[in-house]
């Protein structure tokens, strides 16, 4: 058997790969089904923050940024495990997935609370006196003027930092979920061959990179009609 | 003869810089009063300070009957009588230039979405704009912007409007089209206060024009007695330095 040979028959073998792709195909749903929620909530609850920084109460200002750095600081394998293993001990206990979830969305949050809030003020003041000058209210003028031409600026680095954050469901192997990895590494021990490692790589393929191209794409036109 | 302004004894500071000190202003109805001075004087502070973009620090100020420093008004009502044109137009670039003039309409005015329309078309008419109404503010000369930015203004059918510096942004050959429309705004009836540099449109379209510098007003009278023959040596000083240019 020539190298090539053993190394197709370990990371190739059609015959593992085949008993394995339903389950490969599974911990896709289940990749899938986290990272939207895990988006969906990280992004929204991270645009709420963001709104209620810009109403400049000065001690719940301190409070949002000093949750907002402690969860940009934190690597979000500890959150995890912090979520998985010690709220047991106050009774509540969570499971992998949620677990997952909850600490990627608290990433995502205070990151994405950090983009909102650099596109909200990045605005000019001339938009806001433009429009409190025709007797919009602070909130109309938020919602109306400042977010949509903000949320415009915010996109590209949204984009990229959502798909960094939404690649950590892979950690959700460590609290067993049966995510993609979660799936290939237990084929692996099962099969006692790699093959569906491979097959797990193809699949977070098929999943982000056209998320990386459409993050790149829209980044361009972003640049381009500024 | 019915005041639509009136401010009385207005102080604004900012920090330890005192940069209004007791000024009184008021504006009759169809009255076009023109605010000269030199940078820093003042005059857009005043100007800010009678629609509450600025607070000011003491004093009073009534526009149109209503005392808009009493915290029981409503300053979002209020300001739908009193228009802003800015020096740096400030439209919402993403919207249309319909969309400018009708968010407004729609959200404190409380018109229909057709209704805004046909309202924004309007006021869009009378600045010469009919036919830009779906341009994007960055699609526009900065003329038209600034033309776009009074129809949003004049939309909403203020007693006042206030002018601060509005062609100082334009290019020389845009200035004309912005002074032609307030000049037909003029003549139409509305009550103008400008803070411009524009002395041969203060010549020929104010009736009163006021000199301030150093946070107060030192001089007001007709065009004519301001630039042909002021009393006071600043405002002497000042007219000579802008006339030598």
């Amino acid at each position: 058997m020539s190298s090539w040979d053993r190394f197709v028959e370990t990371f190739f073998n059609a015959k593992v790969m085949a008993k394995y792709l339903p389950d490969i195909a599974y911990g896709m749903l289940v990749t899938i089904e986290l990272a939207a929620l895990v988006i969906v909530s990280g992004i929204l609850a991270g645009l709420a923050l963001a709104l209620l920084r810009s109403l400049g109460f000065r001690a719940v200002n301190l409070v949002i940024v000093f949750v907002v750095d402690l969860f940009r600081s934190l690597p979000p394998l500890v959150i995890i495990v912090f979520i998985y293993f010690g709220l047991p001990s106050v009774e509540v206990s969570p499971s992998g997935f949620v677990s997952t979830w909850l600490s990627l969305a608290l990433v995502l949050m205070a990151f994405s609370e950090e983009i909102f809030w650099a596109g909200i003020t990045s605005i000019a003041k001339g938009q806001w006196e433009a429009a409190r000058s025709t007797g919009l209210s602070y909130g109309q003028t938020l919602m109306n003027v400042v977010l949509p031409q903000a949320i415009r600026l915010t996109i590209p680095p949204l984009t990229n930092r959502t798909i960094a954050i939404t690649k950590g469901t892979a950690l959700g192997t460590v609290v067993a979920v049966s995510e993609i990895l979660g799936m290939a590494s237990s084929a692996v021990s099962n099969s006692y061959n790699p093959s569906p490692l491979t097959l797990g790589a193809g699949a977070y393929l098929i999943l982000f990179f056209p998320m990386v191209v459409l993050g790149r794409w829209l980044e361009t036109r972003m640049r381009w009609k500024r | 003869m019915r005041l639509v302004v009136e401010a009385r004894g207005v102080h604004k500071h900012f920090g330890a810089l005192h940069v209004l000190k007791g000024v009184d202003l008021s504006v009759a109805e169809r009255e076009l009063v023109f605010v000269i001075g030199p940078s820093g004087s003042g005059k857009s502070t005043l100007l800010r300070c009678l629609n509450r973009l600025e607070q000011p620090s003491s004093g009073s100020v009534v526009v149109d009957g209503v005392d808009i420093l009493d915290p029981r008004t409503d300053i979002n009502r209020a300001r739908q009588r009193i228009g802003m044109v800015f020096q740096s137009f400030n439209l919402y670039p993403h919207m249309t230039a319909l969309g400018n003039v009708a968010l407004a309409l729609r959200k404190v005015a409380g018109k229909s979405r057709a209704q805004a329309d046909e309202l924004g078309r309007a006021a869009l008419a009378r600045v010469g704009l009919a036919d830009r109404a779906g341009h994007k503010p960055g699609e526009l000369s900065g003329g038209q912007q600034q033309r776009v930015a009074i129809a949003r203004a004049i939309a909403l059918e203020p007693r006042v409007m206030l002018f601060d510096e509005p062609t100082s942004a334009l290019d020389p050959e845009l200035v004309g089209s912005v002074l032609g429309v307030m000049r037909n705004l003029r003549e139409s009836g509305m009550a103008m206060v400008v803070v411009s540099h524009e002395m041969g449109f203060a010549r020929n379209a104010a009736d009163r024009v006021v000199f301030m510098d150093h946070g107060v007003i030192v001089e007001e009278g007709t065009p004519a007695a301001i630039f042909e023959s002021p009393r006071q040596e600043r405002t002497r000083a000042f007219i000579g330095q802008i006339q030598r240019h």
